[in-house]
C-alpha cells in the first residue's frame, strides 16, 4: 500500500496529489509517468509525474477530475492508502542544451511540464514558460516556474490574465515577446498539443508533445496506447510518451481516445477542456 | 503378467454444458470424481519402460503416481508429482498433454492414451481440498541472496526451488498481481484465479518475498540489483504483442489479445461496473490466430455476450497450435472456425470504428521450415466479413525493457534473451534467464522446466 501525503484541489477540478513511493523517487526523470489504482476494483490509471522529493520519498502529480476513476481519487485524503503505485514509466524527456526552449503547459500539463522546464534550465537553456487556461483562476504553479524561467507568459481564453485568446496566437506572442525558440515542449490536453504542433510546424520549430493515450499496464504489454508517428505504429508507454508533434497522426489519436466513452469511463490524463480552436 | 483387457477410451471429464457455460466465467471442466479417477487410473498398463515419462518435459514419474492412485494413496500420488512439478493444479489444466505425455503413451497406438493431465489435476485438487498441503523441509539459510524478475511460472519455480535450498529470494513483479500469464492471460473459465493465488501463497509460505508494482529496468535496473544480490533470474515472459501490420490495425475495436484478456482477467472487466475497467461488448468478433491465446480470446468474447465469434486462421484444423481440448470446447460453444483464411485489411467507418475485415482464402502448399504445409493465397478470393471487434492473437515477443536497460545482455533476433539451454546462464555473469523471455511464447511446463535447470545452475554457481 502507498500512503497519500496530500491531495488537494489546487484549482477547480485539478488536484495536486502527493504519494509516498520512495522506490519511484530514486529513478524518476522528467517526462516519466506512474500507474496507480485508487482501490482494489479501480482501473489502472496513468498520471504524469509533476514533481518529487527524494528525501521525503514522495512523488507529486496533477490530475483532472473527469469521470469515475478520478472522482474516486479526488475523494482520497492525506493518510489514506492506495494499492498500486508503479513507476517510473515511459522514456524520460530529452534534456540537453538546445539554446532557447519554450515550455507550454495547460491543464494537468502545467504540472507535468514543470520538471522538464526545471531540467532544461539546469542544463543551461534559456527557458520561457507559457501557461495556458480558460481563465486566470485555472492557472497554478506560476511561483514554481518563475525561478527557472526567463519569463512566465500567461494566455487565457477570456483575457483574465496575460494574453487573451487561443494557442493559435503563438506566432504573434513569440514576436511580441521577442522569443526565438530552438525547441518547443507542450504538455496538456490533446487539443492544446495538436493545435500547438499545427502552428509550430509553420514556424519550423521542433515541437515535442507528451502523449496521453488510454493505457492498462504501461509497460508495453497491452498495446492499447498505440499511435501512429511518422507513419509507424508506436506504443506511447515504451516508445514515448514524448514524440515529435509534427509527426503524430492526430486524427487517429483523437478517435482512439474515444474508444471507451460509451462505457462512460474517462481516463485520467484526458482533459475536459473545451477545444482549442 | 496376465494381460488385462484394454479399456480403449479415456474417461470423459464432466463439464458444464455449452449453453450454460457461455453465460458464465466459471471453470468449464469440472474434474474427475474419485470413481472416474480410479477407473481412468486402472487403464494404465504400468509399462516397464514408460514412454510418458520421457514425453513430460519435467519427467514426472507418471506410472508411479498412477499406481498410488490405484491404491487410493492420494497423498503419496501428489508427492510423487511434486517431486518434479511445483504447479500440478495448473499443469493438469493447461499443459498440451496431447503433444507431450499423452502423445507417446503406449495405449495411444491403438486406443486413447491415459488422461494424464486429468489425473494430475485430480490429485492436485484433492490435496487443495484436503487442506493439508505438505510443505517440504526448508534448508537453513545459506546467506545467498537471489532476485527474480517476474512472477510467472518460471519465476515462481526458481523462487520455490531456491527457497527450499535456503536462499533468501525476492520476486519483483511489474503488475499489481503475481502469476504472470496465469493471472493476466489465461481466463478464469480455464484456470480459476483462486488456484494461481494458492500457488503464489505457497511460494510465499516458503519465505519468498514478493514486490509488486516493481518494473525492473525502470524502478531499478538489473545492474543495480547486482550490487545487492548474488544472482539474478530473469523470467519476464514474452509480453510484447505482435500486430499483423495490415492497414486499419489502429482502428477502434481492434485489440491485441493481451489487452482483451488483461481487461477481462487481471482487471476483471467481466465484472464491470463493479470493477472499473470496461471491455467493449461487441456483437460480431473476429479473432486472428490459432493458438491457446486465440481460443481464450474467442471464448471470452462469447461470454461477454457476442452473437457471433470467428477464429480466422490461415492454416487448417490439424495445424492449430492450441490444446486440442480447448479447440473442442470452443467448437462446442459455437465459435466459428474460418480455416485457410488470411485477414488482409481492416476497414472502419468515419468515426474510426472497425466495421469490416477483408480476407483472402488460402490453400496448403509445400511444407515450410516448421514442417507444416505453407498456406498460399488463392488469387481473386477476397471477401469481406462484417465485424465490430477484432482481436489479434498471432504471437508475442519478449518486452525490450530489460535488454534495453541491461548493457551486455545478449538478445536474439526476436528480442529473446540468449541463455544456455542446460543452465539458463546468460551472456552476463550471475544473470540467468528462462521461460518465454528466452524461448518466445511457449508453454507453462517448458517455462518451469527451464526454471528448474536455472535454479540448479544458480545453486551450483553460488555454492562454489
Ligand atoms: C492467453 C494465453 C493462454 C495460454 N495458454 C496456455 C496453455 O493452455 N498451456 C500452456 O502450457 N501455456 C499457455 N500459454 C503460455 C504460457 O502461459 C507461458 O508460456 C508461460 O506463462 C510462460 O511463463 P514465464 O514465467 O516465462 O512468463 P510469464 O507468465 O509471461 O510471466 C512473466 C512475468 O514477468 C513480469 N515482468 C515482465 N517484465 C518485467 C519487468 N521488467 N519487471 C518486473 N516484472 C516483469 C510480467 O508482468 C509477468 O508477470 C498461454 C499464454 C497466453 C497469453
Ligand atoms: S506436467 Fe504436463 S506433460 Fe508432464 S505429466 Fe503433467 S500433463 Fe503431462
Amino acid at each position: 500500500m502507498y500512503r497519500i501525503v496530500e491531495r488537494r484541489m489546487i484549482v477547480p477540478n485539478l488536484h495536486e496529489f502527493t504519494v509516498e513511493a520512495p522506490q519511484v523517487t530514486m529513478a524518476v526523470r522528467p517526462g516519466n509517468f506512474v500507474i496507480l489504482r485508487s482501490d482494489e476494483t479501480g482501473e489502472r490509471v496513468p498520471l504524469s509525474v509533476a514533481d518529487w522529493d527524494p528525501e521525503a520519498g514522495t512523488v507529486t502529480s496533477i490530475f483532472l477530475q473527469v469521470g469515475g476513476s478520478t472522482a474516486k481519487l479526488a475523494r482520497l485524503k492525506a493518510g489514506d492508502s492506495i494499492p498500486t503505485y508503479a513507476g517510473p514509466l515511459g522514456k524520460e524527456a530529452e534534456i540537453s542544451n538546445f539554446g532557447t526552449v519554450l515550455c507550454i503547459g495547460g491543464c494537468y500539463g502545467i504540472g507535468s511540464v514543470f520538471p522538464v522546464a526545471r531540467a532544461l534550465h539546469e542544463a543551461g537553456n534559456t527557458v520561457y514558460t507559457l501557461l495556458e487556461a480558460r481563465s486566470q483562476y485555472l492557472l497554478y504553479w506560476q511561483e514554481k516556474f518563475r525561478p527557472i524561467s526567463s519569463r512566465v507568459i500567461e494566455l487565457t481564453r477570456d483575457g483574465s490574465a496575460g494574453y487573451k485568446g487561443h494557442i493559435s496566437r503563438l506566432p504573434e506572442i513569440l514576436t511580441l515577446e521577442k522569443i526565438k525558440p530552438d525547441r518547443i515542449i507542450v504538455n496538456g490536453c490533446t487539443f492544446l498539443m495538436m493545435r500547438t504542433s499545427g502552428v509550430t510546424k509553420e514556424l519550423g520549430v521542433k515541437t515535442i508533445v507528451n502523449m496521453n493515450p488510454i493505457m492498462i499496464d504501461g509497460t508495453g504489454m497491452c498495446g492499447v496506447c498505440r499511435l501512429t508517428v511518422a507513419g509507424k505504429t508506436k506504443f506511447a508507454c515504451v516508445d514515448g510518451p514524448d514524440f515529435d508533434g509534427h509527426e503524430v497522426d492526430w486524427e487517429e489519436f483523437l478517435k482512439r481516445r474515444e474508444t471507451y466513452n460509451v462505457e462512460e469511463v474517462q481516463p485520467l490524463r484526458r482533459s475536459g477542456c473545451a477545444s482549442h480552436y | 503378467m496376465p494381460a488385462k483387457p484394454i479399456d480403449p477410451k479415456k474417461r470423459p471429464m464432466p463439464k458444464q454444458e455449452p449453453f450454460e457455460r457461455i453465460k458464465n466465467f466459471d471453470e468449464v471442466a469440472l474434474g474427475y470424481t474419485v470413481e472416474l479417477a480410479h477407473e481412468e487410473a486402472s487403464r494404465c498398463l504400468a509399462c516397464k519402460k514408460p514412454r510418458c515419462v520421457e514425453g513430460c518435459p519435467v519427467g514426472i514419474d507418471i506410472p508411479a503416481f498412477i499406481q498410488c492412485m490405484l491404491e487410493a494413496d492420494f497423498s503419496g500420488g501428489i508427492k510423487k508429482i511434486k517431486e518434479r512439478n511445483a504447479l500440478p493444479a495448473v499443469c493438469g489444466r493447461v499443459c498440451p498433454q496431447e503433444e507431450q505425455c499423452e502423445k507417446v503413451c503406449v495405449l495411444g497406438n491403438k486406443h486413447e492414451p491415459i488422461a494424464v493431465g486429468r489425473l494430475e489435476r485430480f490429485l492436485a485438487d484433492w490435496e487443495a481440498a484436503s487442506g493439508a498441503i505438505e510443505k517440504p523441509d526448508i534448508a537453513s539459510p545459506n546467506g545467498g541472496r537471489v532476485a527474480i524478475v517476474g512472477s510467472g511460472p518460471a519465476g515462481i519455480t526458481v523462487a520455490s526451488d531456491l527457497a527450499l535450498l535456503g536462499y533468501d529470494v525476492t520476486i519483483f513483479e511489474a503488475l499489481h498481481e503475481a502469476g504472470g500469464v496465469l493471472t493476466y492471460g489465461i481466463p478464469e473459465f480455464r484456470l480459476p484465479k483462486a488456484i494461481v493465488r494458492r500457488e503464489v501463497e505457497y511460494v510465499k509460505s516458503l519465505g519468498v518475498k514478493l514486490h509488486l508494482d516493481f518494473i525492473v529496468g525502470k524502478t531499478k535496473t538489473v545492474d543495480a540489483f547486482q550490487k545487492e544480490y548474488d544472482a539474478i533470474f530473469i523470467g519476464a515472459g514474452a509480453g510484447l504483442p505482435w500486430f499483423m501490420e495490415i492497414p486499419g490495425e489502429n482502428l477502434n475495436g481492434v485489440f491485441s489479445a493481451n489487452e482483451y484478456l488483461t481487461r477481462c482477467n487481471l482487471m476483471k472487466g467481466f465484472l464491470f461496473p463493479a470493477y472499473n475497467t470496461p471491455l467493449k461488448r461487441a456483437s460480431h468478433v473476429a479473432v486472428f490466430g490459432g493458438g491457446n491465446v486465440a481460443m481464450d480470446a474467442a471464448r471470452t468474447a462469447l461470454r461477454l455476450g457476442a452473437d457471433e465469434v470467428h477464429i480466422v486462421y490461415r492454416r487448417s484444423r490439424s495445424e492449430l497450435p492450441a490444446r486440442l481440448e480447448e479447440v473442442e470446447n470452443a467448437e462446442e460453444e459455437g465459435v466459428i472456425f474460418d480455416y485457410l483464411t488470411l485477414p488482409t485489411k481492416l476497414i472502419g467507418n468515419e468515426r474510426g470504428w472497425l466495421t469490416e475485415i477483408e480476407c483472402l482464402r488460402m490453400e496448403l502448399g509445400e511444407p515450410d521450415e516448421s514442417g507444416r504445409r505453407r498456406p498460399v493465397p488463392v488469387k481473386g478470393s477476397e471477401f469481406r466479413m462484417q465485424v465490430d471487434a477484432a482481436v489479434c492473437a498471432i504471437g508475442n515477443s519478449p518486452n525490450p525493457l530489460i535488454p534495453m536497460t541491461t548493457p551486455g545482455l545478449l538478445v536474439g533476433k526476436k528480442g529473446n534473451v540468449v541463455a544456455d539451454e542446460e543452465t539458463g546462464q546468460t551472456s552476463r555473469e550471475r544473470i540467468w534467464a528462462g521461460g518465454d523471455v528466452v524461448t518466445g511464447a511457449a508453454t507453462v511446463i517448458s517455462a518451469m522446466g527451464a526454471a528448474r535447470k536455472a535454479a540448479r545452475s544458480i545453486n551450483e554457481t553460488l555454492s562454489k
